[in-house]
């Protein structure tokens, strides 16, 4: 980066120091943030050398402007000259054109071959988008997590102050070792989706069907906000990205801590449950993850997300609820469920809103335990 | 250039009374009338969903609507801007001028045109209804990307892909009339190297309308295929490829951006030398810059797609291609200002949205430039960076470029000056109003606000306030602008046929009175 670094230096050096400083603080609310990686940093150089380079451009192109303007005005008694062409003068201009733009691509490939770079990461994370969420899998250890927008809805509409970090809070960051190349794999679940961390200079789109790979190292630790920048319905600004880049020891602890849990969800399955074990449970994987459509009263919006209260398949049809939750529903936004979460989530949701609100008054009762859910998956695989 | 004209004012030439000369009208200047009113509501109303909009986004937290029907309006205010407001506002401007600026006395196919207008209210008919619709209009955004377009949509999708579809018959008519006009009703003496510039620019926009509209409706068909007979183009569960419709959407979509602004690059063209009493500087490397455009047009389309994971190779060409377009675009502007160079300067509100129109243009070229750096492009996607580059291109460039041409020739359409006073504040209102606007977007895009949200964090705060007062300000100039265009059509001194001095010798509109007769050129004049 040593060129970027030099043809940098000399136009700062052009530039007056007080504009400059005044466009090269960091945290800026009105520029690109430097970011805190190699490749955050010669991104945002070259942001800046592109920058000056059309500020200088065009200085020049409107000062010939409006002093022409100011000039030849017909008021102060200026008569026009008659000529239409000078062959020289454009073939000077469009060279002139052309080399500038070789200036500016030379740094900008030599930015993009840095910055492109797919090989293997010493850790490699699965993150998957979904309405609304992101999801992150640790391929290397097999834990995962969801990651879910942790500023409340008082707080959106207002009843509530808003907090410092609204909008860019999640549950649970992703966590990732400093000093330690990460890749991501970057897919999406049912629409389009894109992941930006603007410190790492991180974007990629996560799509359905494919596999996109980008890759950052994080030289300190610290906390890291970006959000999904590629429209992805009506939530869409309500899934941010949190990263939270700790010490190897610590990311070690964190793995090891995750893997455990993951355990303990295993055998969580062949216990016994209680309807109120389940309820409790359900209730809050409910709020979680489905109150954004079905909304907390179970309600829905219809007919976009239709209302669980009085719902045939609620109160009647506990079969056809568990294909629902597991399998999804074809041309509409129900996501399936089975693969991202365990059986226990998905027992205890079902028999949640199966009593919940008056459906539990009003629905046959049935009660769906994990080993339902189980059990229906080997029906499927068989 | 010098003509004969007479005008034969025989009684059945005449228009026919009442709303039937509208609806069976086959005359270029009721047509292009009808086109001009039609742009003119449907920026009223496109114009009131970006008022909601920036209602909602005037300060953090939801407010006055909820993201469902947000969506819909960015979608829609989208889809109307584009192809309700500029495309038509073109081809308005496109009936009222090629047969007066070619010395033709009508389009070479007036049914035809008739038709091509009609179709219009009926597209957006169809698209708006859907608004009011129980499951709402379509909330996927004026890019509509699959597979939030087909298996996520509102069943209101079909609407709208059939009013797309309605949309681009239109606009093929349209420029098969305007081609045919072009190559077959010139004055004699008028060879291609001595047609004004606006007829060149619309020239080269009917071809690419005609190369990329039915791609445009092909992926739109093929969209209707997956969403209602299980077809997975964009399908990834059925081993189809949603990335596939960002390629086909994007080589409709690039040519679509130069179809929104090389017309006004040739309406800018004849003020500049009007008002500069000077020939325009370097015609034919006018002409050539529009046709490279216009060329390179086809090869740059992914330039909207850098995140979508393309291999190494693919960014660079892409990168490469998009840059160049920097060469006949800056050609362009180096031509505007040398013809203003040496000039004798005067500033009618014509002249003043013109420069304004190659000032903030440039602007919109410069952070265009800006996200054609592939790995910068990273940072920039999707986020107000991209808002603000694509509104200086299209509001102070094509807009302006629309409204500079409707000042130029409405003395001479309705015969009345417009009121030079009311004309220059309604440009210094928007000209602050909409800079107000805009440029505090490159900031909060910069800062990392990302587009199409309805929401954000509260550091945006203050530029979204900021920007919400400069388009509140902006909507309500343009009242103001109707205001003075139907003052202008009621009342006016009268104008002479040349209506600006010296713009006689500059092209044959202005050997036609004002208002100009009927079935303008019944005899063809004679370019020397």
């Amino acid at each position: 980066m040593a060129y970027i670094k030099k043809v940098f230096t000399k136009l700062t050096f052009v530039i007056p120091v007080l504009f400059s400083s005044l466009v090269f603080s960091e945290a800026s609310d009105y520029n690109m943030p430097v970011g805190v990686t190699d490749v955050s940093e010669s991104i945002f150089e070259l942001h800046m050398i592109i920058f000056w380079i059309c500020v200088v451009i065009g200085v020049i192109v409107f000062s010939i402007m409006f002093w022409s303007l100011w000039k030849y005005r017909k008021s102060k008694g200026a008569v026009a000259a008659d000529f239409d062409d000078n062959f020289w003068l454009e073939i000077g201009w469009t060279v002139a054109a052309t080399l500038v733009l070789v200036w500016m691509a030379v740094p900008s490939t030599q930015v993009m071959v840095e910055a492109y770079d797919d090989a293997e990461g010493e850790i490699n994370i699965l993150i998957t988008g979904h309405q609304w969420k992101w999801h992150y899998e640790y391929l290397e250890d097999e834990v995962g997590f969801f990651s879910n927008l942790a500023t409340s809805q008082e707080q959106i509409d207002g009843d509530v102050p808003k907090g410092e970090f609204y909008l860019r809070e999640v549950d649970e960051p992703l966590v990732i070792p400093t000093n330690t190349r990460v890749r991501f794999l970057i897919t999406g679940n049912d629409v389009i989706h894109s992941w930006w961390v603007p410190d790492f200079a991180v974007k990629q789109d996560a799509i359905p069907g494919f596999i996109n790979t980008a890759w950052t190292n994080v030289p300190e630790p610290g906390i890291f906000r970006g959000a999904c920048t590629e429209l992805c319905g009506i939530k869409h600004a309500f899934m941010p990205v949190v990263v939270r880049a700790v010490e190897r020891e610590e990311f070690d602890a964190f793995i090891a801590e995750k893997v455990a849990l993951a355990e303990e969800e295993r055998l969580l399955t062949s216990k016994v449950w209680t309807k109120e074990e389940l309820m409790a449970r359900g209730e809050g994987f409910y709020a979680t993850n489905c109150s954004a459509c079905h909304q907390a009263n179970g309600q829905g919006v219809p007919p976009v997300f239709p209302a669980l209260v009085g719902s045939q398949i609620a109160l009647s049809d506990s079969a056809r609820h568990i294909e629902i939750l597991m399998e999804g529903v074809q041309g509409s936004a129900m996501a399936a469920f089975g693969d991202s979460y365990s059986e226990v989530d998905i027992a205890s949701v079902i028999t949640y809103t199966r009593q919940a609100w008056s459906n539990g008054e009003n629905g046959d009762g049935v009660i769906v335990t994990p080993q339902d859910i189980v059990a229906y998956k080997n029906r499927i695989d068989l | 250039m010098s003509t004969v004209v007479e005008s034969h004012d025989h009684g059945h030439h005449g228009p026919a009374k009442g709303l039937s000369r509208w609806l069976f009208t086959t005359n270029h200047k009721d047509i292009g009338t009808l086109y001009l009113w039609f742009s003119f509501i449907m920026l009223f109303i496109g114009g009131a969903m970006a008022m909601v909009i920036r209602a909602e986004l005037f300060q953090p937290g939801l407010q006055i609507v909820q993201p469902e029907f947000f969506n819909q309006m960015t979608t829609n205010h989208g889809l109307i801007m584009v192809f309700g407001v500029i495309m038509p506002a073109f081809v308005g401007l496109a009936n009222w001028m090629l047969p007066m600026q070619i010395g033709a006395p009508d389009m070479a196919l007036p049914r035809l045109n008739n038709l091509s207008f009609w179709l219009l209210p009926m597209a957006f008919g169809i698209l708006i209804s859907t608004l009011f619709m129980p499951e709402g209009g379509p909330n996927f955004g004026w890019t509509f990307y699959a597979p939030l377009s087909t298996t996520y949509a509102p069943s209101t999708v079909n609407f709208f892909i059939f009013s797309v579809h309605v949309m681009g018959v239109s606009s093929i008519l349209g420029s098969i009339n305007i081609i045919t006009t072009i190559f077959n009703m010139r004055a004699p003496g008028m060879t291609l190297m001595k047609m004004p510039l606006f007829v060149w620019s619309w020239l080269i926009t009917a071809y690419l309308l005609i190369a990329v509209m039915p791609v445009l409706a092909g992926v739109v068909t093929m969209m209707l295929m997956d969403i209602n007979f299980g077809t997975s183009f964009f399908n990834a569960a059925g081993g189809g490829d949603p990335v596939l419709f960002q390629h086909v959407f994007w080589f409709f979509g690039h040519p679509e951006v130069y179809i929104m602004i090389l017309p006004a690059f040739g309406i800018v063209s004849h003020i500049i030398e009007t008002f500069s009493r000077k020939p325009i500087f370097g015609y034919s490397s006018m002409v050539y810059a529009m046709a490279s455009i216009a060329i390179l047009s086809f090869v740059v389309w992914a330039h909207h797609m850098f995140t979508v994971g393309m291999p190494l190779a693919g960014e660079l060409f892409f990168m490469y291609s998009t840059m160049l377009i920097a060469i006949p675009t800056g050609v362009k502007v180096f031509n505007w200002v040398a013809t203003m160079f040496r000039g004798s300067i005067t500033f009618e509100t014509p002249m003043l949205f013109s420069i304004a129109f190659v000032a903030l243009f440039t602007i919109g070229g410069f952070s265009g430039l800006m996200l054609a750096i592939v790995p910068a492009d990273f940072q920039y996607h999707d986020t107000y960076f991209v808002v603000a580059h694509f509104h200086y291109v299209l509001v102070p460039g094509a807009l302006f470029g629309i409204i500079a041409g409707a000042y130029y020739w409405l003395p001479k359409w309705t015969g009345n000056m417009y009121d030079e006073t009311l004309g220059k504040l309604h440009f210094w209102l928007t000209f602050i109003s909409v800079n107000v606007t805009f440029f505090p977007m490159h900031f909060v895009g910069l800062a990392g606000m990302p587009r199409r949200y309805p929401d954000y964090a509260l550091q945006f705060a203050d530029f979204n306030a900021l920007i919400s007062v400069g388009a509140f300000m902006f909507g309500l100039t343009q009242l103001l602008f109707l205001f003075i265009v139907i003052k202008t059509i009621r009342s006016g001194k009268q104008a002479k046929p040349e209506v600006w001095e010296g713009a006689g010798d500059l092209g044959l509109e202005w050997t036609l009175s004002s208002p100009p007769p009927y079935h303008s050129f019944t005899v063809q004049p004679q370019v020397k």
